[in-house]
């Protein structure tokens, strides 16, 4: 069976500069597959090209398909879902509407069901639902974003640094949601500058170094590499 | 002053203002949605207000042709679009709005003007042309230029209005004209005279924003609106397709535009280009409230229109000097109100 | 000079078109026409293109400079010659008022209080009895030179495109200089110009003045063209007209003004006089296609006309450098006292109810490398931002050299030999590393404005363009001197940005992730450079994610984690610390 997403031999450009240099990758179905590196190695340039907001060249399958030349609006449309690093939240609308909007593209009668599993897996947002985006906590920020995209039921989730300045105890419970999305049937492909963190959860994890994928491999190996441990994993042991 | 003056200058402002704010929010709408200056929202009202009195005497209005040659050129801008991607249904549905519509409004306006149709049906039909060329406007011009700047899309903007103007003056002629009130009748409080055609300028006023309000709080395509203004690519993640919120946003804002006009036809002469001034103090309106928060649109409307009549009796020679220096205040309350440095994001 | 040869070609094609024998006078009255709004176009490239600060209102500084010298000749009878400062000042001085009110505004506010102004001021001019009200001043005299009368529009054609000339040579002149280039960062935001000392205020009042002069200049021509004046050409129609000539021409470009200009004038007397020929008498048929081939060109090229033509023509300007320019004088150090030279204590920032810094402590010596680390978010940036007066502290105690520097405006940190590169870059993308770099040591440069535009400056100049070579090569981007910021990778810009910071001739160099998107070899370089400036005496503060950079170099580091202090000491002692340990490798370890 072909992956559920497919990158090959892309590379994305800001003008003259090439930020990322013929990568390739795949995510299967059930796979939480995990890409670290330094800020500005170009991760965030990716999963934003993969979603369709960066043009890029090469080219990008999902579900067996090319969708390179597909709108973002499309892609979504398809399965594919995008939680960026800012967010993106609608922070003058309540969470409820932030959810409702979540389910843009599908039945209402399905997302009404999408909102049940969402309020499942975040009970905070439940308590939060008429509260307006904006002036939720960090961790509630993201668990929102989360939500909402899982609002339209994806088959690929991205999450870009779900980490990112949130407390350790919210990082591990934003951690373990992951897992239990794998679970429940969505594969993701997550962004994390917490190496150690990530790849304790990964199945298979991509170094990214200056634009390109220098190391691959599944997570456990990844993470006992020595050259990794020293860059990635903060003070190595040793 | 003595009473009665007073009152019927505030009567006279607040049903002036009422039309600056249905204009004033319309100008918020776009610009949240698109970033789009509305400067042809003058456009729509005297499209709106003279299409309607040209079928009240019988005449088949030019904008209706218009509306269906802009329908064909969109139909051509969204063929262009397709030639990578071909989607059958998106051709069906742009066919259905590009062409079948406007076609369709044109003919019933052949063949229902020369029986010089109601009240009813003129605005009926005055509204769906003008919406129609709402829509197409933003598809033609503005939807290529989406990802442009605010400055690019101004100057689009300038130049859609000197368009549309110039186009006015071929349909409707240089001479003014008036349309027949909704209402004849009139209703006296105390002092108050309220003639049939301001109450319907209340009531309509009253009733389109409550419409407004319940369709931007209460349906999805209302809080996709809102979600693209709030934030564009978030809006686009969750599958909202941006140029559709626009064109969404250019039909109500045209919709709001024309109803404007058809209210005020009937109590003043309107002339091909007069609407742009009228555009241009629900726009004093949208600046002071910030081009971002309705009600305080709303309220500022209101204000300037009682400043408005006010002057225009005290005045009468710098009226417009008033009402447009309102802003400058405003502004400077603004500007020191502003942070004094820019906070960035980490 | 290379530089002036196209315009001393132009200026020569300028002056013989109306020799030509048999030249229609039509056309040299569409050429004066021309030459006026391209007056007032080229101040809107500097306001608008340049300096981002977009202006519907030019057109009303155009009827201050008509009307004043058509006020002052006729009922004064004074010579257009003395009336010509006057409407130059009064201009000015319009634009001093209504710039306070309206240039601090931010994004959308600033063209919409143009439009604002500029219609109120078109219904003053039509309502002032002293001004003739809606039929204005008419019988305004001709300009004169000894007993030649300059009745005929070929005669004034010298005087207008004389001044065009001027005025372009003039600009380019203040665009190539120190407050240009201030000029030119501001449309990419204040902060990082005025990390360096730029007083973005002052200099958007300064472009909005100049703007406003320009226009004034060609309404003064103007009036002593058509000999009489009324509102009507002042209006926000004109307004409108102006700004669009700018952007049709290239707003970013100085000579995309006066192409813009003879663009959109040409073609409207060209629909004026044929389109009725072809359709018949229809009224405003010219508007109609203008406004329809106006949408059409921004579709095809949204930066203007004159970026298109020049990409097709592959001109490049090559600038030597003549480093042999005497070396600018350092900055006047304080004497060496016996505190700290940064001392934070127990600093504080919230943002609404989120804590971002929370009572930090720390110090920085004089020639010592402190790394702040900590995992993203812990609030690192913030601390760079309230030690440089970005942001304002909620609470605590910043010093330096023992003088308070929290709350202090950050044109005013850097006199005190702070300066600092940004986590994400802020250059200029459009101008070249060299200029980029110069931009550090603007307030070590003294030359202004007016003494730009008359190359006064040059001396000065290039002292600051030396120093700025001087830093770029000491970084090792020698090589890419002349090439536009933008086109660098990230890496090679976060080093430009240290090559500006270096410029302003710091004693304390704050780095927010230097070491990012840099190669293995880079890094090595990078550092040798920071110990190289630590061993001459300089004290570096930086962020970095890269701990094996970050404990080769730091003599001391202070651990963030929530915005609060988890850790302070030597290498050695924080990779064995277990807090940081934790703090880093999060709950999951």
């Amino acid at each position: 069976m072909s992956p559920l997403l497919q990158v090959a031999d892309v590379s994305v450009s800001y003008g003259k500069v090439e930020a990322v240099r013929s990568v390739s990758l795949e995510v299967r179905e059930r796979e939480i597959v995990t890409v670290i590196g330094a800020n500005g190695a170009g991760k965030t340039t990716l999963l934003s090209a993969v979603m369709g907001i960066l043009p890029l060249k090469g080219s990008v399958q999902f579900c067996g398909e090319n969708i390179v030349r597909q709108d973002i609006e499309d892609r979504v449309a398809d399965g594919l879902s995008l939680v960026p690093e800012h967010r993106e939240l609608f922070a003058t609308m309540t969470v409820e509407d932030n959810l409702e909007l979540g389910a843009f593209r599908i039945a209402k009668s399905v997302a009404a069901q999408s909102q049940e599993r969402v309020y499942g897996l975040f009970p905070r947002l439940k308590e939060r639902r008429k509260q307006l985006a904006g002036t939720l906590s960090g961790g509630e920020q993201q668990m929102l974003a989360m939500g909402r995209a899982l609002m339209g039921a994806p088959k690929l989730l991205m999450l870009d640094e779900p980490s990112l300045g949130l407390a350790p105890i919210i990082v591990a419970d934003i951690f373990r949601i992951v897992t239990e999305l794998r679970a429940a049937g969505v594969s993701v492909l997550l962004v994390e500058q917490n190496a150690k963190a990530a790849l304790e959860i990964a199945d298979r994890a991509y170094v990214m170094e200056l634009g390109e994928f220098v190391l691959n491999g599944p997570a456990a190996e990844i993470a006992k590499n020595e050259a990794v441990a020293a860059s990635y994993l903060g003070f190595s042991h040793g | 002053m003595n009473t009665t003056i007073l009152l019927f200058l505030l009567q006279d402002g607040v049903t002036n203002g009422a039309i600056y704010a249905l204009l004033g929010l319309a100008l918020v709408l776009v610009f949240a949605v698109t970033r789009v200056i509305l400067i042809p929202q003058g456009e729509f009202i005297t499209y709106g207000a003279l299409t309607y009195a040209t079928l009240s005497t019988g005449g088949v209005p030019g904008t209706a042709g218009l509306a269906l040659v802009m329908g064909i050129v969109a139909f051509g801008f969204d063929l262009f679009a397709m030639r990578k991607a071909f989607h059958g249904g998106k051709l069906l549905r742009a066919a259905l709005v590009d062409i079948v519509f406007p076609a369709i409004v044109f003919a019933l306006a052949m063949t229902l003007a020369p029986h010089k149709p109601g009240v009813a049906v003129s605005i009926a039909l005055s509204l769906a042309i003008v919406a129609a060329i709402g829509l197409f406007l933003y598809r033609i011009a503005f939807q290529p230029l989406a990802h442009t700047s605010v400055l690019v899309l101004l100057i689009a903007s300038v130049g859609c209005h000197l368009a549309l103007q110039g186009f006015g003056l071929v349909f409707f002629g240089a001479e003014g004209l008036r349309g027949p009130s909704l209402s004849d009748a009139s209703l006296n409080l105390g002092q108050l005279m309220f003639t049939g055609q301001s109450l319907a300028v209340y009531g309509i006023t009253v009733a389109l924003m409550l419409a407004l309000w319940l369709f931007f709080g209460f349906t999805r395509f209302g809080k996709a609106l809102r979600a693209t203004a709030v934030n564009r690519l978030g809006a686009r993640l969750v599958g909202i397709r941006t140029s559709l919120s626009g064109q969404i946003a250019f039909l109500l804002a045209s919709v709001i535009g024309a109803i404007s006009g058809i209210l005020i036809v009937p109590i003043t002469t309107l002339y091909y280009d007069t609407g742009f001034l009228i555009g241009l103090k629900g726009f004093v309106a949208a600046i002071i409230g910030g081009l971002i928060s309705y009600p305080l649109t709303a309220v500022a409307a209101i204000v300037v229109g009682i400043v408005e009549s006010f002057s225009s009796f005290y005045a009468s020679n710098y009226k417009e000097v008033i009402v447009f220096t309102l802003i400058l205040p405003v502004l400077v309350l603004r500007s020191l109100a502003a942070p004094a440095v820019e906070e960035e994001k980490d | 000079m290379t530089r002036l040869l196209p315009v001393v070609v132009f200026t020569v094609v300028m002056a013989a078109l109306p020799l030509i024998p048999g030249m229609p006078p039509f056309w040299i009255v569409l050429l004066d026409n021309i030459g006026l709004a391209a007056l007032v176009a080229m101040g809107l490239v500097l306001l608008t293109g340049v300096g981002g600060l977009t202006s519907f209102g030019q057109a009303a500084f155009v009827g201050f400079g008509a009307y004043t010298t058509a006020y002052l000749t006729t009922v004064y009878g004074l010579s257009p010659w003395l009336t010509l400062p006057a409407s130059l000042i009064v201009a000015g001085l319009a634009a001093v008022v209504l710039g306070l009110m309206t240039v601090r505004l931010s994004g959308h506010y600033l063209p919409l209080g143009t439009i604002a102004w500029g219609i109120a001021l078109f219904y003053l001019f039509s309502k002032l009895d002293f001004l003739g009200r809606n039929d204005g001043i008419s019988r305004v005299p001709p300009l004169s030179v000894g007993s030649v009368q300059m009745y005929d529009p070929s005669t004034i054609y010298f005087v207008i495109w004389a001044m065009v000339i001027i005025s372009a040579l003039l600009t380019m002149n203040l665009l190539d200089s120190r407050v240009g280039r201030a000029i030119r960062a501001l449309r990419r935001g204040h902060v990082a110009a005025e990390a360096f000392g730029v007083q973005t205020a002052r200099s958007k009042l300064l472009v909005f003045i100049y703007a406003a002069v320009l226009a004034g200049l060609s309404g003064w021509l103007y009036a002593h063209f058509q000999r009489n004046v009324n509102p009507t050409p002042f209006g926000p129609q004109a307004g409108i007209e102006y700004l669009f000539i700018a952007v049709v021409g290239g707003a970013g470009y100085v000579w995309g003004g006066v192409l813009g200009a003879a663009i959109v004038v040409i073609l409207k007397e060209v629909l004026q006089s044929y389109l009725p020929l072809l359709f018949g008498g229809q009224g405003q048929l010219e508007i109609i296609v203008f406004g329809i081939l106006l949408v059409i060109l921004l579709q095809l090229a949204p930066a203007g006309v004159w970026p298109w033509l020049s990409g097709l023509i592959p001109l490049k300007l090559r600038r030597s450098h003549a480093s042999s320019a005497e070396a600018l004088p350092p900055r006047a150090r304080v004497a060496s006292s016996s505190g700290p030279l940064l001392k934070v204590d127990r600093a504080r920032k919230q943002f609404g109810g989120v804590v971002a810094v929370n009572d930090v402590s720390f110090e920085v010596n004089a020639a010592e490398v402190v790394a702040l680390i900590g995992p993203n978010g812990a609030g690192k940036s913030t601390t760079f931002n309230l030690i440089t007066g970005i942001l304002t502290t909620t609470g605590g105690r910043i010093e330096v050299h023992g003088q308070p520097v929290d709350n202090t405006p950050p044109q005013e940190v850097v006199k005190l030999g702070i300066a600092r590169t940004f986590q994400h870059v802020k250059l200029v993308p459009d101008m070249t590393v060299l200029e980029n770099v110069a931009i550090g040591a603007h307030l070590r440069g003294r030359s202004g404005a007016l003494g730009s535009m008359l190359r006064l400056d040059r001396a000065d100049e290039a002292k600051l363009l030396a120093e700025a070579a001087k830093q770029i090569e000491r970084v090792g981007l020698g090589a890419e001197i002349d090439q536009l910021a933008g086109s660098l990778s990230l890496g090679q810009q976060r080093i430009v940005e240290i090559a500006r910071a270096l410029c302003a001739d710091p004693e304390l160099l704050m780095l927010d992730e230097p070491a990012a998107g840099l190669r293995h070899m880079e890094k090595q370089r990078l550092a040798a450079l920071l110990r190289q400036l630590r061993d001459g005496g300089m004290s570096v503060l930086l962020v970095e994610h890269d701990m094996g950079f970050v404990m080769d170099l730091a003599d001391r580091i202070v651990v963030l984690d929530f915005g609060t202090r988890i850790a302070e000491g030597t290498p050695a002692a924080i990779k064995t610390n277990p807090e940081v340990i934790k703090a880093y490798l999060g709950a999951l370890a």
